[in-house]
């Protein structure tokens, strides 16, 4: 096959870098729930146990809390841990570990260590999984210092953000979304880094901003397309990191564009969204606008089974085209 | 540590354990381990109560025995993870008491940068990891910190130190649990001082002894008395031969007491002042320990006053260092939280 449209899935992306990952330095090990011969509840660590053995390739118990310690652990003596939640839902118990140690061990020991840390977290809803399976709920690590947090979007991505966790010296927390696995694209050969704290611009445009992270980024692609036959011109920013946070590229957009629309998954108050908003208001972005800022996000509750109930949870293409016509149009 | 020669241990044959195991001149520097703890902390107690050093501490004053008898058989490299009430720790495994008073005056020669102060004091230098100010947070760490053992090949011991409050936490069973499965080398050295916070383990906790927690996860639970140096150094140094020979971890339950309240905010309304004045009279860990050293000709009265003399002046210095040392500008506020890149 062409190397250049070499396609994987976001899934095997993920899998190509940790492998690579392993090979590059023999620090680097994976653990989590079910990630050897199970192959991980969404088949991302597939086969790797075969190829790397079961010293590399670490069943935990069910111990969420313990084993994110461990984690912590070996990362401050030497070693380069990535860890599987296996689903996002379950940091809740792992929370203290990654909260209170891992993101703030470096800082409070002066310095004196480092935390190279990597947490990759199955994200978000569409499965049929219910409340508990299927939240999205990296505005919450995002509000902690001492962690980055990544969000990819894209196979692309997903393999060159994870090669760049692993070479970050401080803890990295990934989300990705469950209904991203399948998604396939263009992802090179070898070893690459994207890198953590720059966002991309998906598309140009000049009648509007939205500025989208992960699965909402294809949407809001999705969206634009439909929207160009109205002659309405979209630029779509994945934000791809949410700490640090991207300020100058959401900036510039705006002041290029002078209208914003935020698109994200997680529940819309107090999320990422209000986070993009103020800090456009906050900037020389401020003067351009032309409209007020609108956010897209998920409903104030939690993640229903029934799968219209779910599916009018979170914002949609259809909602996005809708909401980025009437800030166009001047309607909002 | 090197041992005793054999001539001498020949005449200490019916001596306990360390008399046995260890020199003359390592068992004098216990004693003055042990007096610098009690006076560092005496000294930080002073220091927060004239108003030089803010926040709170937890004193470990009639622990010190079981510090140092744990630490012991470690050697420099080895790792201990340690808790709130963690100053012993941090001396036993041989921190300088000048630049932990710098750290609880908050200044830039400290441990910490004055980042951390009393409750997170480390000196990753001499393998301690860090005293936590969640219950139970170090012991999933240390177990972590055993598994880059075993993966590096480093031959080095991860020593956990926890108290009573933290037998009841989920990480400390999720811990134990994979330290056994995967036959880790780790110590976890609980040290009961009767009391998490305010309730007695008798009032919180479903067993007598803790270290009968040990039995669900297959490994040896040994209960010692942890105001006694000679009976704790002896289990731990048998858990540190397990470890090292990759048998896996030990439960370490070491029943002590500590003399002051919980914090600073302690009113000291959950035991009687006889059960406290017991303990200080009759089994404080210096003493015993010291009187055994007397009694067995280790160290004569000369030899006792010259360690408190020693002891207070290196105190008095390290004071005096965290007093004259610089506190961080506010412009450096944001240094550490990431690893500053090059």
């Amino acid at each position: 096959m062409d190397a250049a449209v070499r396609e994987l899935s976001y899934a095997q992306a993920i899998q190509e870098a940790m492998a690579i990952a392993m090979d590059m330095d023999e620090r680097v090990f994976l653990m989590g729930e079910d990630i050897g011969v199970y192959g991980g509840a969404f088949q991302v660590t597939g086969d790797l146990v075969e190829r790397y053995g079961t010293d590399r390739v670490i069943d935990t118990p069910i111990s969420e809390l313990g084993g994110a310690g461990v984690a912590v652990g070996a990362a401050v003596t030497g070693m380069r841990p990535i860890f599987e939640f296996q689903f996002s839902d379950f940091a809740t118990l792992g929370m203290e570990q990654i909260v209170n140690q891992a993101a703030k061990m470096r800082f409070m020991l002066g310095g004196e260590v480092s935390v190279p840390l990597v947490m990759r977290f199955p994200a978000g809803s569409g499965t049929g999984a219910a409340a508990q399976h299927s939240q999205s709920l990296e505005a919450w690590l995002g509000h902690v210092p001492g962690l980055k947090v990544i969000q990819p979007a894209t196979p692309h991505d997903a393999k060159g953000m994870l090669l760049a966790a692993v070479a970050d010296p401080d803890p990295v927390m990934i989300f990705e979304h469950k209904l991203l696995y399948k998604m396939k694209g263009h992802v090179p050969e070898g070893h690459y880094t994207v890198p953590i704290g720059k966002a991309e611009i998906r598309r140009q445009g000049r009648d509007l901003t939205i500025v989208a992270t992960s699965i909402m980024v294809q949407k809001a692609l999705d969206a634009a397309a439909t929207l160009e036959g109205e002659g309405i011109d979209i630029e779509v920013v994945d934000l791809r990191t949410i700490r640090p946070i991207d300020r100058q590229t959401v900036i510039d957009s705006v002041k290029k564009t002078s209208r914003l629309l935020c698109v994200y998954e997680a529940v819309k108050t107090l999320g990422i969204g209000a986070e993009v908003s103020a800090l456009v208001a906050e900037s020389e972005a401020f003067d351009y606008l032309d409209a007020p800022i609108v956010r897209l996000g998920g409903a104030e509750t939690p993640i229903p089974y029934n799968p219209d109930l779910e599916k009018a949870t979170v914002p949609q293409v259809p909602d996005i085209i809708a909401a980025a016509r009437d800030l166009v149009k001047g309607v909002r | 540590m090197a041992g005793a020669s054999k001539a001498v241990v020949d005449s200490r044959a019916n001596l306990p354990f360390v008399y046995r195991q260890y020199s003359p001149e390592q068992l004098r520097q216990v004693l003055h381990k042990m007096y610098l703890i009690r006076r560092f902390e005496e000294g930080a107690e002073e220091c927060y109560m004239r108003g030089l050093i803010h926040g709170t501490m937890h004193l470990s004053i009639g622990q010190e025995a079981s510090a140092m008898g744990i630490c012991m058989p470690l050697a420099e490299d080895d790792q201990i993870t340690s808790t709130h009430r963690g100053h012993g720790h941090c001396i036993a495994k041989g921190a300088e008491v000048s630049r932990m008073f710098a750290e609880f005056f908050g200044k830039t020669t400290g441990y910490c940068k004055g980042r951390g102060g009393s409750m997170h004091i480390a000196d990753v230098a001499k393998g301690n990891l860090g005293a936590n100010g969640i219950v139970a947070g170090g012991i999933p760490i240390a177990v972590g910190a055993a598994l880059s053992s075993k993966m590096m090949k480093t031959g080095k011991v991860v020593v956990s130190f926890f108290g009573d409050g933290a037998n009841n936490e989920g990480a400390f069973h999720e811990a134990l649990n994979m330290a056994a499965i995967w036959k880790l080398p780790v110590i976890f050295v609980c040290e009961n001082n009767g009391y998490g916070m305010s309730t007695s383990t008798a009032r919180s906790t479903a067993v007598k002894n803790i270290a009968e927690r040990a039995a669900a996860y297959s490994m040896p639970g040994v209960i010692v008395n942890g105001n006694i140096f000679s009976e704790v150094a002896e289990a731990s140094f048998k858990a540190v031969e397990r470890a090292r020979a990759g048998e896996g971890p030990t439960l370490i339950e070491s029943k002590t007491y500590r003399h002051r309240g919980h914090s600073k905010s302690d009113r000291n309304r959950y035991r009687t002042k006889e059960e406290i004045e017991d303990w200080m009279a009759n089994r404080d860990p210096i003493t015993l320990f010291e009187n055994e050293l007397r009694d067995f000709g280790f160290i004569d009265e000369q030899g006792i006053e010259a360690i408190r003399d020693a002891v207070a002046k290196e105190i008095a210095d390290g004071i005096e260092f965290a007093k004259a040392s610089p506190a961080p500008e506010i412009a450096t506020l944001e240094n550490y939280v990431y690893t500053e890149h090059a």
